[in-house]
């Protein structure tokens, strides 16, 4: 269980979150959704700790200020939205620095079943850098996973944190990924992401937390956050939210804005 | 995910890790015997076990080219373990301690021990001995990698023209300084500074061997420990901080080591440049980047890349010498000019 309570940051002597109260649970996957400079990446970097600020946050009981660097990354791996690679390393070579930071650094193959769970088994030896970005992006989820590769330890979950995972990524790799999360949210992990596309959420996340001007403006259920108010009030625009089929939910923006 | 930038940049096959560190190793005991044979005297180093030698041909063996191998390999191995260390602390091939003003500021520190160690109070003296020199350079070195990497990094990304710009400031205020101190000394403090500043290793004796070795062996010693995190930091600070790295205390540990090893091999060999531009970024393209392989490789092909420049520089213009500086900015300059080229389409300046 992840508990966050009285959350707040400030960039640039700005404050761009306020007493944020904020929980995830183990085997979901929780969706942070809102309109861009809701603070959703800000509520993301507070909780793994890039960003300091008022507020205390817990992982599985254990205080994160607790926890050495060491022993955070073997609970937790952190996906931020572009990483940048500095030398000519190869995607084996990067995936495998997330396999040794974590908890199965002694299992063999996990490296080569990490990208062959994002598909890039075919370009494993060749160079990181020389990939197209959603290549790279798919990359960088394999080593976060093989972090973190099961899901589920004897003593406490394992937690994923994804900023837009699936940002650069056409609509088959999308889903290619939010399929890696779910199996993982499925296999008793935690799965924290903030996420861009409303659609894809309610398709996928278990919860979603719902952001607007550094506040949280709703939090449950898909289907109990994707509603017209909510989300017209939080994206100020107003948007009609469809079912279709039944059961799912998908939405159609409308062009008129508020205000 | 925002869109990352295309980078290409200078890729080759990869060889074998295992055969490439026994090949450079190889090469090294060759060197070393080449270096130990060669000399104005014809005496060979096996001599030393077939016959008696008289007193003087046995210095010659043992108290000049045996001392001056031996420098020349630990100079050439800091060297380019720092240069790996500082391109990995900055992401960045082209960051070398000699090109960034690191160089220059240990030398400025060698220099002010030089010419005002002999009116520095009793206690510094007494307490830094034969060690004042390194000592100085050492903190010389330091403090402008501090500088510098205060002044080129932002929250844990490194500006490549920051860095080269301020790297150009620190130098030249280095050589400033230096040059106010040599404008002070006296004829004798003069002959020493020449000499030194062109960077050689022809003034090697065991004393500098002792006053330089314990600090040069602790910086190759320290640098293996910081490897993964300089693997992890190559994907950034905040996610080598998510990979479960210390990172505060390796771009300490960093520092201090490049500082430790470039300041003692500034003290007792001037300026030798390059070494750690070029040993590094051979090495990137023939074994890859990951830091575990590529530093004690790096120790190894600097030791050898030194020790011959120096036995060619003792060849070319016999019985006369080239200083080695000399010839390694004619190795470095090329290579590094061949990386700003293959970067110059990704570089963001």
């Amino acid at each position: 269980m992840l508990l966050a309570a009285d959350l707040g940051a400030s960039l640039g002597g700005r404050d761009v979150l306020h007493g944020v109260e904020f929980e995830a649970r183990p085997g979901h996957i929780t969706a942070i959704v809102g309109p861009n400079g809701s603070g959703k990446t800000t509520l993301l970097r507070r909780l793994t700790r890039d960003l300091p600020g008022p507020g205390s946050i817990s992982l599985d009981g254990v205080r994160l200020a607790d926890l050495s660097p060491r022993q955070l990354a073997l609970r937790r791996a952190v996906l931020p939205q572009a990483t940048a690679v500095g030398f000519p390393f190869t995607l084996r070579e990067i995936v495998r620095m997330g396999h040794e930071a974590g908890h199965a650094a002694h299992l063999p193959g996990i490296v080569e079943a990490a990208v062959e769970e994002v598909g890039l088994s075919a370009k494993i030896d060749g160079f990181f850098q020389d990939m197209s970005g959603g290549e790279q992006a798919r990359g960088h989820l394999a080593r976060v996973r093989a972090q973190v590769w099961q899901a589920r330890r004897a003593e406490y979950p394992c937690w994923l944190f994804v900023d837009e995972p699936v940002a650069s990524l056409d609509i088959g790799h999308q889903l290619q990924v939010m399929s890696v999360l779910r199996r993982f949210a499925d296999a008793g992990g935690g799965v924290v992401a903030v996420m861009h596309d409303l659609n894809l959420t309610a398709m996928h996340a278990d919860r979603m937390v719902l952001m607007a001007e550094g506040r949280i403006a709703a939090a449950g259920r898909p289907a109990e956050v994707m509603t017209d108010p909510l989300l017209s009030g939080a994206y100020r625009c107003q948007l009609c939210v469809n079912t279709a089929p039944p059961g799912g939910i998908w939405l159609l923006p409308q062009a008129a804005r508020l205000g | 995910m925002t869109a990352i930038p295309f980078t290409p940049a200078i890729r080759a096959p990869r060889l074998a890790v295992p055969a490439v560190t026994t090949g450079l190793a190889l090469l090294l005991a060759a060197m070393a015997c080449l270096s130990l044979s060669i000399g104005a005297s014809g005496l060979l180093p096996w001599e030393l076990f077939t016959r008696d030698l008289n007193p003087a041909e046995r210095a010659i063996l043992l108290d000049i080219r045996l001392p001056r191998l031996i420098l020349g390999m630990l100079v050439g191995a800091a060297l380019a373990v720092s240069g790996a260390l500082m391109q990995g602390l900055f992401r960045n091939p082209l960051a070398d301690p000699g090109l960034v003003g690191v160089g220059a500021g240990a030398g400025l520190g060698a220099v002010i021990a030089i010419v005002l160690g002999g009116v520095m109070p009793a206690a510094v003296q007494a307490v830094t001995g034969m060690y004042m020199v390194s000592l100085f350079a050492f903190f010389g070195g330091w403090a402008t990698t501090l500088i510098l990497y205060r002044v080129a990094s932002l929250r844990g990304h490194t500006s490549i023209a920051t860095m080269l710009l301020a790297g150009i400031v620190l130098g030249a205020l280095a050589g400033a300084a230096t040059g106010i101190l040599i404008y002070l000394a006296d004829d004798n403090q003069l002959r020493d500074l020449t000499f030194w500043g062109l960077g050689s290793l022809a003034g090697a004796n065991w004393v500098k061997v002792w006053a330089a070795a314990p600090v040069l062996i602790a910086g190759l010693a320290a640098a293996p420990f910081l490897a993964r995190g300089l693997n992890a930091m190559a994907l950034g600070e905040a996610v080598a901080r998510h990979l479960g790295v210390p990172v505060e205390a390796v771009k300490r540990g960093a520092i201090l080591a490049v500082a430790a090893m470039t300041g003692a091999s500034v003290a007792v060999s001037g300026g030798i440049g390059f070494v750690g531009i070029v040993v590094p970024h051979i090495l990137r393209l023939a074994i890859g980047p990951d830091h575990r392989t590529l530093l004690p490789a790096a120790a190894l092909f600097g030791a050898t890349l030194l020790i011959g420049a120096d036995t060619f520089s003792r060849v070319v213009v016999a019985p006369a010498e080239l200083p080695i500086g000399i010839i390694m900015a004619l190795i470095g300059a090329p290579v590094f000019l061949w990386i700003l080229l293959a970067r110059r389409a990704t570089m963001e300046i």
